[in-house]
């Protein structure tokens, strides 16, 4: 990457303007009603926190150069300008305050979609050199490793090894022409083999072609977190390059939030075309499964466990009834959590906010709101569908001494599985 | 302009044409602005469709969500209030009304002088109740700045001028009649620059709104 430098930043802000951008700002009438929505205010009272003001740098830039008054303003002297010293002020409302989670975008009176405005106006931010440490190392592990944590492929080849192992069954890598190919996330790999495990004894059962490729596994996408599309491009260029190449129909987006936004909704546009491949969440595809009567589980889980929704994958993503149609495949006691589906809290440590060393303090006085919503339900296991979510939930219930295990969906399901009787 | 009489003629004559010109080439202009910048074509296969999510998305936040209602009810009873009785005020007064037809030749029933009376007085308090609102609660005295307190004076100017005219506080007539027509033609200049202008803009971002989170497959 060149040099980061204001001038490239206010560049970069220049690029994101748009109808959208300028219709929002032309909107507010700073009710301050995006405050409530969020997170990070409701659980510091902080009004710097506030949806709506992460974004006054490129307010700024929408003012001053694409209205009529505001370029005379400017020209009068009288507007204050965009300057390092405010964006180095900004860069932690903006990057350690947001999580992307876009609660605010659902509430705006007038309509404004700010999480959408605070992913754009990221790409100023990162074109002036003002994005935090853990972020930037993420970015660059996985432009130059191929992972945000490092991961190698041999790494993944290990697992594999053991997952193999362990459960006798085979994960195909760099098979062509199958129907699908499976993306993981670092998390998964390192944190949750669990996972790929659960994919490899669901696809068997159901009959379903796949593969891991070993050029392009990781799902994540630091470009899209930090709000560099350089970054984001290429990331999303190398799975689409290696499932052109194994002519997979399907490309599956794992348990991971911001992975799916990666390569289903921002990808495309990324590149500049449409992809020859569909993608579908894996949460999609064992939804679709069931449908279809090709997943097929036995036993009920009995314990009393709620679902967090993901935020890209549910709000942002537009998975909304897989995950429940699939809890109650397997669990009688699942309950609902007050503002649960689209309206769901985040967990507060997505948008890259848990690759950020120095937000981790502000993650997990924000997590208070999560607690709050487990409380008032009294659950014994907490089921998702995003490692990150997953991570970020274990810790943050660690932090306020809460005993409540976290699952993940798929893992949940794969235990319920119909065993097959060996012939 | 020497007597009030001559006052009242600039405001109905010159004055109300400058305003009304700077209100019309000013709003055209702001919505150009948004419009013209566009947005790229989107390349990702879409989960539903935008137009019927927009426009759903566009009716639909007129009402608040749940939470949000619970978290923030002075925000939007009051937010109602004001801008119903506003509208009512504006739209509904009879005196109103024919000055429209005679100038346009549209016309409509309009209510009661006294009900419209009662309207504009619980108008003009609950404005006053939101500027105090703004300036006490903390995320509001945060985010407002000079606009935003310009903006809340010459909306409620036309109504405290007209709440005088009508009840004849202000001496002699023509002065009292003036002085709101000023305010309006102060408001008509003020909305194309100021936050004003959400009240034509907003159509267009709850529709994007809509429409952005239609394509994903998600009402918003």
């Amino acid at each position: 990457m060149s040099e980061a430098t204001l001038e490239r930043g206010m560049n970069a802000f220049r690029e994101q303007m748009n109808a959208p951008i300028a219709s929002f700002f032309s909107s507010c009438v700073n009710c301050g009603m995006c405050a409530e929505a969020c997170l990070f205010y409701t659980e510091t009272g902080d009004p710097k926190y506030t949806p709506i003001n992460k974004l006054e740098p490129l307010r700024r830039v929408w003012e001053q150069e694409y209205t009529l008054w505001g370029r005379v303003k400017s020209m009068l002297g009288l507007s204050q300008p965009v300057t390092d010293e405010l964006l180095e002020e900004w860069e932690s409302l903006i990057y350690d305050g947001c999580t992307l989670c876009g609660r605010c975008s659902m509430v705006c009176p007038v309509g404004n979609d700010i999480s959408y405005m605070i992913r754009h106006a990221r790409e100023g931010f990162v074109a002036a050199g003002y994005s935090p440490e853990g972020m930037k190392g993420a970015s660059r592990r996985a432009v130059t490793i191929g992972s945000p944590m490092g991961v190698k492929y041999p790494a993944l080849a290990a697992q594999i090894k053991h997952v193999e192992a362990d459960s006798g069954l085979s994960i195909p890598v760099d098979v062509e022409g199958v129907d699908y190919m499976a993306l993981l996330s670092s998390m998964e790999i390192m944190n949750f083999p669990e996972y790929l495990e659960a994919l490899a004894r669901i696809f068997k059962q159901a009959g379903v072609t796949w593969t891991v490729s070993s050029e392009a596994f990781e799902a994540t996408n630091a470009g899209i977190q930090i709000g560099s599309s350089d970054i984001a491009r290429e990331l999303v260029n190398r799975v689409v390059v290696a499932a052109e190449k194994l002519k997979v129909k399907y490309v599956i987006s794992p348990e991971c939030g911001h992975a799916y936004t990666a390569i289903r909704w921002e990808g495309p546009n990324l590149i500049g075309r449409p992809y020859k491949f569909k993608v579908v969440h894996i949460l999609e595809l064992l939804d679709e499964l069931r449908a279809s009567g090709r997943l097929k589980t036995e036993g009920m889980d009995e314990t009393r466990l709620t679902f967090h929704d993901p935020c890209q994958i549910v709000r942002k993503g537009g998975v909304l009834e897989p995950p429940r149609n699939l809890l109650k495949m397997v669990a009688s006691e699942f309950v609902d959590m007050h503002d649960a589906r689209e309206m769901n809290w985040c967990c507060g440590g997505g948008g890259g906010v848990s690759a950020n060393e120095r937000a981790e303090e502000l993650r997990l006085k924000v997590f208070k709101r999560k607690k709050t919503q487990l409380d008032e339900l009294d659950v014994e296991t907490l089921v998702t569908a995003c490692a990150n979510c997953r991570l970020v939930m274990e810790e943050g219930l660690e932090e306020y001494r809460m005993e409540i295990p976290v699952v993940g969906l798929t893992e949940m399901l794969a235990e319920h599985l119909v065993e097959e009787k060996s012939e | 302009m020497s007597t009030p009489v001559d006052f009242l003629l600039w405001v109905r004559g010159p004055g109300f044409d400058i305003a009304l010109v700077v209100f019309l080439i000013g709003v055209v202009i702001r919505l150009l602005e948004v419009l013209i910048l566009g947005r790229k074509p989107d390349f990702a296969e879409p989960r539903g469709a935008e137009l019927g999510a927009g426009l759903r998305t566009l009716v639909t936040r007129t009402l608040p969500e749940q939470g949000s209602f619970r978290r923030s009810p002075f925000t939007v009873v009051g937010g109602y209030i004001w801008h119903i009785g506003f509208f009512i005020s504006l739209f509904l007064f009879i005196p109103h009304i024919e000055l429209i037809n005679a100038t346009i030749g549209l016309s409509w029933p309009g209510i009661a002088s006294n009900l419209v009376d009662a309207v504009a007085a619980v108008t003009i308090v609950t404005l006053v109740a939101m500027l105090f609102s703004r300036m006490s609660h903390p995320v509001k005295r945060y985010l407002s700045g000079p606009e935003d307190y310009l903006t809340w004076v010459v909306t409620i100017l036309p109504m405290i001028t007209g709440y005088l005219a009508y009840h004849r506080m202000i001496d002699p007539y023509p002065l009292a009649l003036g002085l709101h027509i000023l305010s309006v033609e102060i408001l008509m200049v003020v909305f194309p620059f100021t936050k004003l202008m959400h009240a034509f803009t907003f159509f267009i971002a709850r529709w994007y709104n809509g429409a952005m989170a239609g394509r994903r497959g998600v009402q918003s």
